[in-house]
């Protein structure tokens, strides 16, 4: 297959100039125009799946650590250059983000206000997106990695529920804060390694031991809030239930994802020594996480609040297994974040099938819906099975390797985590009991419609890919596998020649 | 140093003075009707890009006039024609409200020729005398322009506020003048730096005259603690007036802060930095707070100047190049930013009554999606989200302050930057999340072009910063050659 040059701008850069140029157009006169508005911007979603599988991930290279479809043109001066490339930890989460914008614009059919801005701010989002897991420049990072706050604020203070303007100021300053702190280390690294190429600094610049630590820190502020880490989880419920359905998706699909990839990308390979000695600091707030959280879960009275609680206690695992820095971990953590991408997404679109029937997400307000809707009550059992980690679906694969990785760094921060599996099962399960089964008793239940033909089409192919990876993880394994490998090699070579204490 | 007149150097100032008294009596001399002013106006607004372009013209080397008191180089080039853009900007700004409220008093365009030529006469200051000469120019003009929609209480009560502050701190700056002077014996900026480096003047009384200038000139850009007179004076005054304010006046006074202590108190650089970094945080401090309470965003605007005011001021405390190189990004950003902001403001406005209330934007995004797109991205822009042009006026600073090991006031900046986010994301959700009736009258062409303008700089900044960095970078090596 013959590669497109520049694939990865291309990526960038088409929603963006789709979206200029929907914007120049009036779209909301009637009906008919807002559909094709959205059948538009679901061809150009697609157009970039189609062209980030065919064109990115069939040719990418397995076997080398090197990054691939690299670009480096001179940007800012001052060898701030505009540089993209992937290798393969970053190249998964490119796809993943294409791969789900479809179906949060599919999905999206309940907008009928301002269609036309909703579409453009998602193909910024996207376009920001991308550019996040591709930039291998600090600035650049920086730059998709804010510049993404812009869409997703409107996005949940336009289109979101009641308490909308409350959920999106939270979510645009707690991820601010972190991220600023962000901005004065990579401002320090720039000017301590004179360069803010990423493989540069991965690779050939040392830093030394405490200004590894403030770093660390720094960076630990930005990602931990957008992972988001207990205790700096707070906002993500409260954006994740005001936020509409295709926000949700995306939010817990693709942004949550920024965190633990900025923790691969930058905390391990650049600050090793520091990563080794704060571990058992992110050992200790996963825990937290894993078992709090889905504590607090059991008890909520809103489907897409417990989702959100079980979104933290998930991504609780992925930096678990990043910092046990073993190659099941990583791996592990890595698959957790795709595989979470998938299911979460599904999980908020099916929520959003039921809300756009009842205006409503009290777990109150539904009972017996198998009743009357049993294919719904098939999509929703997969994907709480999934999100369990029922071994054949790809929740458990994530799940499994991160445990295994743990257990080999650390064997009670294994056994702590894996209360997780009963956990997420008994809120999980019991949400579905709640929800699902039983008989009507609400009257305005006994006419809801079951899912129809785009719903289901929807949801086809996402229960395809969980059950997929579930069964066969070994596209995704085998692409990031070199990758981790070189990372983890250059991690331990840093530790050693500082003969930093090992951890047991 | 040639010992002589070298008229030529200082060709733009003359040509906008001489050029601003033939308006005024081309004024004085014809009938008094709105297009007669109109005119007034189009041929000031083609004075200031005339004098633009002879500054471009001009040569890139060093060079003095007036026996050494005038000095221009690629420094001061950079910072008129920035200034020049903003007055004439304001200019066009004028026209519209002119238009709209019948007004027929030709002097505002020529006042605004003439602040900005005390401005550049500032910026090319290199004695103390030059100094305050540009200074009064500058602010008597201004004192006037507030004062100059005189049938309106507010307007007359903020040039009168703004008159007696503005005159307590140029007491301020000549006594601290007068101590320099004393104590060096010398008005001269290199001749200063050369007597206090010889260790021939008492330093704890040069200090006190650093003190009093820094104050004096703390005022002029309206740095807290010496902060009171702008929210006043911002609402009270016609908006293109307040636009006016925001814009060219603080180019003019931060250049002339960055010359004085730079140049003339060079070898006093850790005395000064202190109160650089005081008046910096005390300002990103009372910027980031105070607008949080405000109603009315005129006075929104002039909190947000006096933060921004703080964000310059770091790249002026870090005293090396790239804070320099800094300080002039931002201030050029800013001044972009904050004309865009009050075009939105000056259209904001029902059966022509000007209307300043943040509420009176709900409904806006509906209504008028153009309008409430473009001063959305200038509100992030202000906050200093990438890939904006204010994020990169924000990141060039505080990288130069983390090069001259500033952390603490680099983490304080930005964390202030978050809490400020908070009112700029204020008239965002007023525009966007309330539901509300827009009905305002359709924005004026003069409007546009200004917000045309703004727009353009703040979104393609990123792409083409490199095509305008060479212009900056050697500004700022200028002032340390």
């Amino acid at each position: 297959m013959n590669n497109i040059p520049h694939v990865l701008s291309f990526l960038i850069f088409i929603p963006l100039c789709v979206a200029l140029v929907i914007s120049l157009g009036t779209w909301d006169k009637d009906e008919a125009a807002r559909n094709n508005l959205r059948y538009i911007t679901l061809l150009t979603t697609v157009v970039l799946c189609v062209i980030s599988v065919l064109f990115l991930w069939l040719p990418f290279d397995k076997g080398t650590t090197d990054y691939q479809f690299v670009e480096n043109i001179e940007w800012l001066g001052g060898g701030i250059n505009y540089h993209v490339g992937v290798d393969g930890i970053s190249i998964l989460f490119i796809v993943l983000t294409t791969a789900l914008m479809p179906f949060a614009i599919w999905g999206s059919a309940a907008i009928t206000d301002r269609v036309k801005h909703y579409m453009i701010a998602f193909l910024v989002l996207e376009s920001m997106m991308i550019g996040v897991f591709s930039s291998l420049d600090l600035v650049l990072f920086y730059l998709f990695f804010e510049g993404s706050l812009i869409p997703m604020f409107l996005i949940i203070g336009i289109w979101g529920g009641k308490n909308r303007v409350y959920a999106s100021y939270k979510f645009f300053l707690y991820t601010l804060l972190g991220s600023v702190l962000m901005l004065v280390a990579m401002m320090a690294m720039y000017i301590d390694a004179g360069t803010t190429s990423i493989p540069d600094l991965a690779q050939n610049h040392y830093f030394g031991t405490d200004m590894q630590t403030w770093l660390w820190i720094a960076f630990f502020a930005s990602f931990a809030v957008k992972m988001p880490m207990w205790p700096v989880h707070t906002w993500l419920p409260d954006a994740h239930v005001q936020a509409p359905t295709a926000g949700s998706v995306i939010l817990a699909g693709i942004l949550l994802k920024m965190g633990g990839y900025g923790f691969l990308r930058f905390s391990l390979p650049m600050f090793p020594e520091a990563s080794a000695e704060f571990a058992p600091i992110v050992y200790g707030l996963s825990i937290i996480a894993i078992i709090y959280t889905s504590l607090v879960a059991l008890v909520q009275e809103d489907i897409k609040k417990l989702v959100a609680y079980s979104s933290v206690a998930h991504m609780g695992f992925v930096t678990l297994g990043i910092f046990t820095a073993t190659k099941q971990g990583v791996e592990g953590a890595i698959f957790q974040m795709i595989s979470h991408g998938i299911i979460s997404g599904a999980l908020f679109l099916c929520i959003g099938v039921l809300y756009d029937r009842m205006h409503t997400r009290e777990i109150s307000a539904y009972q017996g819906l198998v009743n009357r809707m049993p294919t719904f009550a098939i999509i929703f059992m997969i994907f709480t099975m999934a999100n369990v980690g029922l071994p054949g679906t790809s929740g458990f694969v994530g799940e499994f390797l991160t445990l295994m990785g743990a257990f080999k760094a650390n064997t009670w921060v294994a056994t702590l985590a894996t209360t997780s599996v009963v956990l997420s099962a008994a809120y999980a399960l019991w949400l579905y009991r709640r929800v699902v089964f039983g008989t009507i008793i609400h009257d305005n239940l006994t006419n809801i419609l079951d899912c129809n033909k785009r719903e289901i089409a929807i949801f086809v192919p996402l229960i395809i890919l969980t059950i997929l990876f579930g069964v066969y993880p070994a596209p995704i394994l085998d692409t990031i596998s070199a990758s981790v490998d070189g990372l983890l090699t250059n991690y331990q070579a840093a530790l050693s020649t500082a003969q930093a204490p090992v951890l047991k | 140093m040639f010992e002589t007149l070298n008229l030529a150097i200082a060709l733009p100032e003359l040509i906008l003075i001489l050029g601003a008294i033939a308006l005024l009596m081309v004024g004085v001399f014809s009938n008094s009707n709105v297009t007669k002013m109109l005119h007034i106006s189009a041929m000031a607004l083609a004075l200031v890009v005339v004098t633009i372009f002879i500054i471009f013209t001009q040569g890139s080397e060093e060079a003095t006039a007036f026996f050494g008191s005038f000095y221009v180089s690629d420094f001061t080039k950079a910072f008129k024609i920035i200034l020049l853009i903003g007055t004439g900007f304001a200019i066009l700004m004028a026209i519209e409200f002119k238009k709209r409220e019948n007004f027929t008093q030709f002097e505002l365009p020529v006042l605004m020729l003439l602040a900005a030529a005390g401005m550049m006469v500032m910026v090319s200051a290199n004695d103390m005398a030059t100094l305050y000469l540009g200074l009064e120019l500058q602010s008597l003009s201004l004192y006037v322009l507030a004062a100059i929609h005189r049938d309106n209480v507010k307007a007359t009560e903020a040039g009168l506020k703004y008159f007696v502050l503005g005159a307590l701190s140029s007491g301020m700056l000549l006594y601290g003048i007068s101590l320099i002077y004393g104590f060096t014996g010398s008005i001269g900026y290199s001749q200063i730096a050369s007597s206090i480096a010889s260790g021939n003047a008492n330093e704890i009384g040069v200090i006190f005259g650093i003190v009093f200038i820094l104050a004096g000139l703390a005022f002029k850009i309206s740095a807290a603690p010496f902060h009171m007179w702008t929210p006043d004076v911002y609402e009270g005054s016609p908006t293109p007036i307040t636009a006016f304010f925001a814009s060219a006046p603080k180019v003019a006074a931060m250049a002339l802060l960055a010359r004085v202590s730079m140049e003339a108190f060079a070898p006093m650089g850790d005395a000064w930095q202190q109160i650089i970094i005081f008046l910096a945080v005390a300002s990103m401090a009372l910027g980031a707070v105070a607008a949080i309470a405000q109603s009315d965003i005129k006075r929104l605007m002039a909190y947000s100047s006096i933060g921004n005011m703080g964000f310059a001021l770091v790249g002026l405390a870090a005293q090396n190049e790239k804070g320099i190189y800094g300080l002039l990004l931002y201030i050029t950003i800013y001044m972009f930013m904050t004309l865009g902001a009050f075009a939105c403001i000056q259209a904001m406005q029902k059966d022509k009554v000007s209307l300043t209330k943040i509420s009176d934007l709900a409904g806006c995004g509906k209504s008028n999606p153009f309008l409430a797109i473009l001063l959305t991205l200038i509100m992030f822009s202000m906050i200093g989200i990438p890939p904006l042009a204010g994020f990169f006026a924000k990141f060039y600073a505080f990288l130069a302050a983390v090069d001259a090991g500033l952390y603490p006031l680099a983490i304080i900046g930005v964390v202030l930057s978050v809490i400020s986010a908070y009112y700029y994301l204020r008239v965002i959700k007023v525009m966007f999340f309330d539901e509300g009736e827009y009905d305002h009258d359709p924005m004026a062409g003069e409007l546009k072009i200004v917000l045309a303008a703004s727009s353009a700089v703040i979104i393609l900044f990123v792409l083409f910063k490199l095509a305008v960095d060479d212009f900056m970078l050697q500004a700022a090596a200028a002032m340390f050659n």
